[in-house]
């Protein structure tokens, strides 16, 4: 119990930066656009949300200024890859690069200062449940808030209108088309939505964690988040799971180094990764099975309303 | 076009031969160029962004230089790329500062014999090639004085970045220090495998803070750790540069780097045409590493303690890695009597007694 605690808290701690970008990429992918640009947007993202909490002293301020930054560079994605239908692989790629380049550059002057940022706020009453309690609700408060968004983002994709037309945007445009849905428009609002949520992982990093902003910090949690889209099989609670998983495995082998006992810490590093290869090798022997809310078939296919193949 | 060819054979030659006969004269500040080639960003906050800061009290030093630095070069080919660009610009004096360039550094050099190379931290040299390297170990040596001297728990959390000789000296140096001032204290060790990842750099001084660790000490490349000792309310040993910043009230002290003492130096031999190619290894007596300023919690006898070790490092009687030195099973490496050669300590791979931890094979 008394290691049990720390290590589950450091895992929700460490898990959700990275599934505030895969909630993000779930809805981008579930419209049918792949963007792997999300380390690079992850990084604009700390750098924001560094920045502006910087000079405003608000950490909230900071917070959302990064989401609509995040929005903003996905926007260059949302019209190559949905209005200019090019190779969305290749976007997400360069938005990568570009997004790692931009922040190292404009993010200069901001290398060796600190913020206040964001600190732990225990609820009251719910942090005194053993066991749960500290490892849930003795957090920030963007762990209270990515709670809600895992069960909002559920129930929206799953159980709404709105996140049917989505879904059925993903999975056959030309289908939704004829039943009168904007494709274009839902998948702009969803790279935007996505790009956001990827830019608020990135400034959870910087703000809430580690109140720093270095350079190329993320140091690739944004491709973590894409593996995790595919380890939750594009659903929002398995993919909290896999970044609690994430999150507490990395936790887990630096206290078995405290600890000082011998399981060497490369085998646990790796333990996730193998998890993903397994979880890979389910869906394809799956495949054409119909697992519930699965891989969208439209996944990085361009639309063309005019194309009728 | 054979004569051609044989034109530009001679005229390749007369170049190498005027070359070399004004090599390493004395350079007019004002004609002088100087290329730094970066292994990282400047942003990192740490190994680069120190290297940086040295250009730039050498640049203050003299003013009438010209210097340039490209960032992130990878340790392949295209540092060769990076290097001929200097050249063709002018360049006469090129600075590598990471391990990896070494072969590239003597390639590029034996082609261009009329400019000066030194690189960091490598051991191949040529008539235009020099090393450099600091003796940190010293420094960390005396930082771990102050932290076993702080620690009551006799707990002390490690935080390192990659297993490799120059990580695994520091923290050999630091618990010889620190089990100096107090022989019942231990260091645990925890493995990051990376240089600077914040994120991971807090959970680890966590993770050893819950294990008992009232001191964290540190070698990697942000402020992170320094953070997490602050919130938890326990010491911190920073690293590069003084990282009170990060941990106003817990901050004891850091040992850091002062490139700009080796590049002022080098620099000056340049432009009074006195250079030539040597392996500089220097230490605290030349100002290369030293302290940050103590933290107020720093008692007198501790601050007393460090400068009597300061001294004798200084002025050569002893050095950090003179026998007996013991290993973790508590065999006798190095016999009394003995110091470890420069060669030794460039490849150790074994842990000091007072470590736990493992080095991973």
């Amino acid at each position: 119990m008394d290691l049990l605690v720390p290590i589950l808290a450091a895992a929700v701690r460490s898990g959700t930066p990275i599934l505030y970008a895969t909630l993000g990429e779930i809805i981008t992918e579930k419209s049918g656009v792949m963007n792997l640009g999300i380390e690079g947007v992850m990084l604009v993202g700390a750098l924001t949300g560094f920045g502006v909490t910087y000079h405003s002293a608000s950490p909230w301020l900071g917070l959302a200024v990064a989401f609509g930054v995040g929005a903003a560079l996905c926007a260059i994605h949302a019209f190559l890859c949905v209005t200019l239908g090019v190779n969305q692989v290749v976007c997400g790629l360069a938005l990568t690069m570009f997004g790692t380049g931009a922040s190292s550059l404009v993010g200069r002057s901001l290398v060796g200062e600190t913020i206040e940022g964001m600190r732990a706020f225990p609820l009251p009453g719910l942090s005194e449940i053993p066991l749960l309690g500290p490892v849930l609700f003795n957090q920030d408060a963007m762990v209270y808030l990515s709670f809600g968004l895992v069960f909002l983002l559920w129930f929206f994709l799953l159980h709404t209108r709105p996140g049917l037309k989505l879904r059925a945007v993903g999975e056959s445009p030309i289908a939704a088309a004829a039943a009168g849905i904007s494709v274009p428009t839902v998948r702009w609002m969803a790279t935007l939505f996505g790009g956001g949520l990827a830019a608020l992982g990135g400034a959870y990093l910087s703000v809430v964690n580690s109140h720093m902003w270095v350079e190329q910090m993320t140091s690739g949690r944004g491709w973590i988040a894409v593996a995790l889209v595919i380890f939750g099989i594009w659903h929002p609670l398995r993919s909290a799971l896999g970044a609690y998983l994430f999150g507490g495995v990395g936790a887990l082998q630096l206290r078995v180094q405290a600890a000082g006992t011998s399981i060497p810490a490369p085998l646990l590093l790796m333990l996730p990764y193998v998890l993903t290869v397994v979880v890979l090798t389910g869906i394809s022997i799956r495949k054409g099975k119909g697992i519930l809310l699965g891989a969208p078939a439209a996944l990085g296919l361009p639309f063309h309303r005019e194309d009728r193949d | 076009m054979r004569k051609g060819v044989l034109l530009v054979l001679a005229a390749a030659l007369a170049a190498c031969f005027a070359g070399s006969a004004l090599a390493f004269e004395a350079i007019a500040p004002e004609d002088l160029k100087v290329g730094w080639v970066y292994i990282g960003p400047v942003g990192d906050g740490g190994w680069t962004y120190m290297h940086d800061q040295g250009r730039l009290a050498m640049e203050e030093a003299y003013p009438g230089v010209t210097s340039s630095i490209v960032e992130s070069v990878p340790e392949g080919p295209d540092s060769v790329r990076v290097m001929e660009t200097f050249i063709r610009n002018g360049a006469k004096l090129i600075f590598a500062t990471s391990f990896g360039y070494m072969d590239f550094v003597q390639e590029v050099a034996k082609k261009h014999p009329d400019v000066m190379f030194l690189h960091c931290s490598g051991f191949k040299r040529a008539e235009n090639v020099g090393t450099y390297f600091g003796r940190m170990y010293q420094a960390r040596y005396l930082s771990g004085l102050v932290a076993g001297s702080m620690s009551k728990s006799n707990v002390i959390g490690f935080v390192a970045a990659h297993p490799i000789p120059e990580v695994i000296r520091g923290i050999n140096a630091f618990t010889l220090g620190a089990r100096k001032a107090n022989p019942n204290v231990k260091v645990k060790v925890v493995w990051l495998f990376s240089w600077f990842d914040p994120g991971k750099e807090k959970e680890a001084a966590k993770a050893l803070i819950d294990a008992g660790s009232d001191v964290i000490a540190m070698h990697a490349d942000t402020g992170s750790a320094p953070q997490a000792a602050e919130e938890a309310g326990v010491y911190v040993v920073g690293y590069n540069n003084d990282m009170s910043k990060y941990a106003p009230t817990k901050h004891l002290t850091a040992p850091v780097w002062n490139w700009g003492a080796y590049y002022k130096h080098i620099v000056g031999q340049v432009t009074t045409g006195t250079w030539k190619a040597d392996d500089i290894w220097w230490g605290l007596k030349d100002g290369f590493v030293d302290l940050a300023p103590f933290g107020a919690d720093v008692p007198q006898e501790v601050r007393d303690l460090v400068a009597a070790e300061r001294a004798r490092i200084i002025d050569g009687s002893w050095d950090v890695f003179s026998g007996p030195v013991r290993n973790q099973k508590g065999e006798v490496v190095v016999p009394e009597g003995t110091v470890m050669t420069d060669g030794e300590m460039l490849s150790m791979n074994w842990f000091v007694e007072g470590v736990e931890g493992e080095i991973p094979q």
